[in-house]
């Protein structure tokens, strides 16, 4: 847990310092949100069904552009060495990352959230009710994302990331559009948790066991 | 002796038993009552999902845990966890041709929206990122630890297709052969076909599998007779 709290602590002092969370990925978002509404029409962006399945369209476009982010800082020349050389835990490692990941994409999720109460026109009320899952599903798209991240991590593999990850995101971006959608609407919330849920735990461990496979020299 | 003699048998057996399903499937047996000549496809789609779905992901899911674990680590297994993914590839797509050609006369459609179409579909998609990530990575230890660790994410996939159709009630009929009871819902000649039809399609994958196989080793010992022969040149060159 120590080596994961480090970790986390540095991926954090990393995006504070840089700022790129700030002024390049969260605009992204907004933009990307803006764009959504006008895929739909200016007439039909307001009060929208589609709203929710928009909000994570956007929100998965943010967790690609992240998680480069989370692998891009590992790159630099002798970091993975230098990591390797400390005999850091690799479990402890992708926690850390995850944990980063999953701070920076909350960060982002809530100003998208805000941003479609603003532009989409979807209920404040609906939307802080369907905030945990938004949490829960945002820390089983960190976890899956630093997990398909390090499978991608070197120069020539970079560009494959959104082809590897996401399908694996797909059904994460069904839970959590079901879920928003069950609390703008008082719909049952639970069974679509569920799945965001198992998914967090599946992807901790799958990430827990493998990680040092991939990281291995 | 069997040991020898069962790879040679590999391909005939293939072609008789796919033969046979064709003369049952296509003259022997009646048409449906509902369906009418339609229901024939049932002897070539459900055999073919389950290679493309349980054969192929359950020989490629093993392969690449034995890579993984450190006692038995071998290129032999990453090369049978890579030539079953390649197959299974070749069997979702015709899962999914099949599957379009009886959905066009059944539902009205050639795609639908159904949740076990759906992710069959991601299936394939994550099986060509597979085959880039593979293509990728030029140093085969890493090529094969990252094949690996991705075969086993994508394994994640496999049953979450199998319970679609009864998590999500949609278009997609649920289990055809064995009811909720256990009990067999197709009998006599129809039932038979179908079983035969299961192995030829078995056979059919382990030939392919077993055929890919040999063909990445002899292009492997080509690469390594190819690097042989540039050093020995080289070497040449420097004593001149």
């Amino acid at each position: 847990m120590r080596t994961a709290v480090l970790v986390a602590a540095k991926d954090l002092r990393i995006e504070l310092r840089s700022r790129v969370l700030l002024w390049q990925v969260v605009p992204f978002g907004a933009m990307a949100l803006v764009l959504a509404g006008l895929a739909l029409g200016p007439a039909r962006a307001g009060h929208s069904d589609a709203a929710p399945g928009l909000y994570y369209l956007v929100v998965v476009l943010v967790v690609l552009l992240m998680v480069n982010r989370s692998q891009g800082v590992e790159s630099t020349p002798g970091t993975r060495a230098s990591i390797a050389t400390l005999g850091l835990d690799p479990a402890g490692v992708f926690l850390g990352k995850t944990l980063a990941l999953w701070v920076e994409l909350c960060a982002s999720g809530v100003v998208l959230l805000a941003g479609s109460v603003l532009l989409l026109h979807i209920s404040l009320r609906g939307s802080l009710v369907a905030l945990p899952s938004v949490v829960v599903t945002l820390g089983a798209l960190a976890a899956a994302g630093t997990l398909y991240g390090a499978l991608t991590s070197s120069a020539n593999t970079a560009t494959l990331l959104p082809v590897l990850a996401l399908p694996a995101f797909a059904p994460l971006l069904i839970a959590g559009e079901r879920s928003f959608y069950a609390a703008l609407h008082a719909g049952p919330l639970l069974e679509w948790w569920v799945i965001s849920v198992v998914a967090l735990v599946a992807y901790g461990a799958a990430g827990i066991l493998l990680y040092g496979v991939l990281e291995e020299s | 002796m069997i040991k020898q003699l069962a790879p040679r048998l590999l391909g005939p057996l293939t072609l008789v038993t796919m033969a046979l399903t064709f003369w049952l499937g296509y003259f022997v047996t009646p048409p449906d009552r509902v369906q009418g000549q339609l229901a024939r496809l049932v002897y070539v789609h459900p055999a073919v999902a389950w290679v493309a779905l349980y054969l192929s992901f359950g020989t490629a899911t093993i392969a690449s845990a034995l890579y993984l674990w450190r006692r038995t680590r071998s290129m032999s297994a990453d090369r049978v966890a890579h030539a079953a993914m390649e197959v299974s590839l070749v069997f979702i797509a015709l899962t999914l041709a099949t599957g379009s050609i009886w959905g066009r006369p059944a539902w009205g459609v050639w795609w639908a929206w159904d949740a076990r179409l759906t992710s069959t579909a991601i299936l394939g998609v994550l099986v060509l990122g597979y085959l880039a990530l593979r293509r990728a990575n030029d140093d085969p230890e890493l090529r094969a630890r990252r094949g690996a660790v991705f075969t086993l994410l994508t394994a994640i996939n496999v049953p979450l297709i199998h319970f679609s159709v009864q998590w999500w009630k949609t278009l997609h009929q649920g289990a055809t052969v064995f009811g909720a009871s256990r009990s067999l819902k197709i009998h006599g000649l129809m039932a038979w076909t179908l079983l035969i039809s299961f192995v030829a399609f078995s056979l059919a994958y382990a030939w392919l599998v077993r055929a890919r196989y040999r063909l990445e080793l002899a292009r492997e010992r080509a690469t390594n007779v190819s690097l042989e022969r540039a050093l020995a040149d080289r070497r040449a060159e420097g004593g001149r």
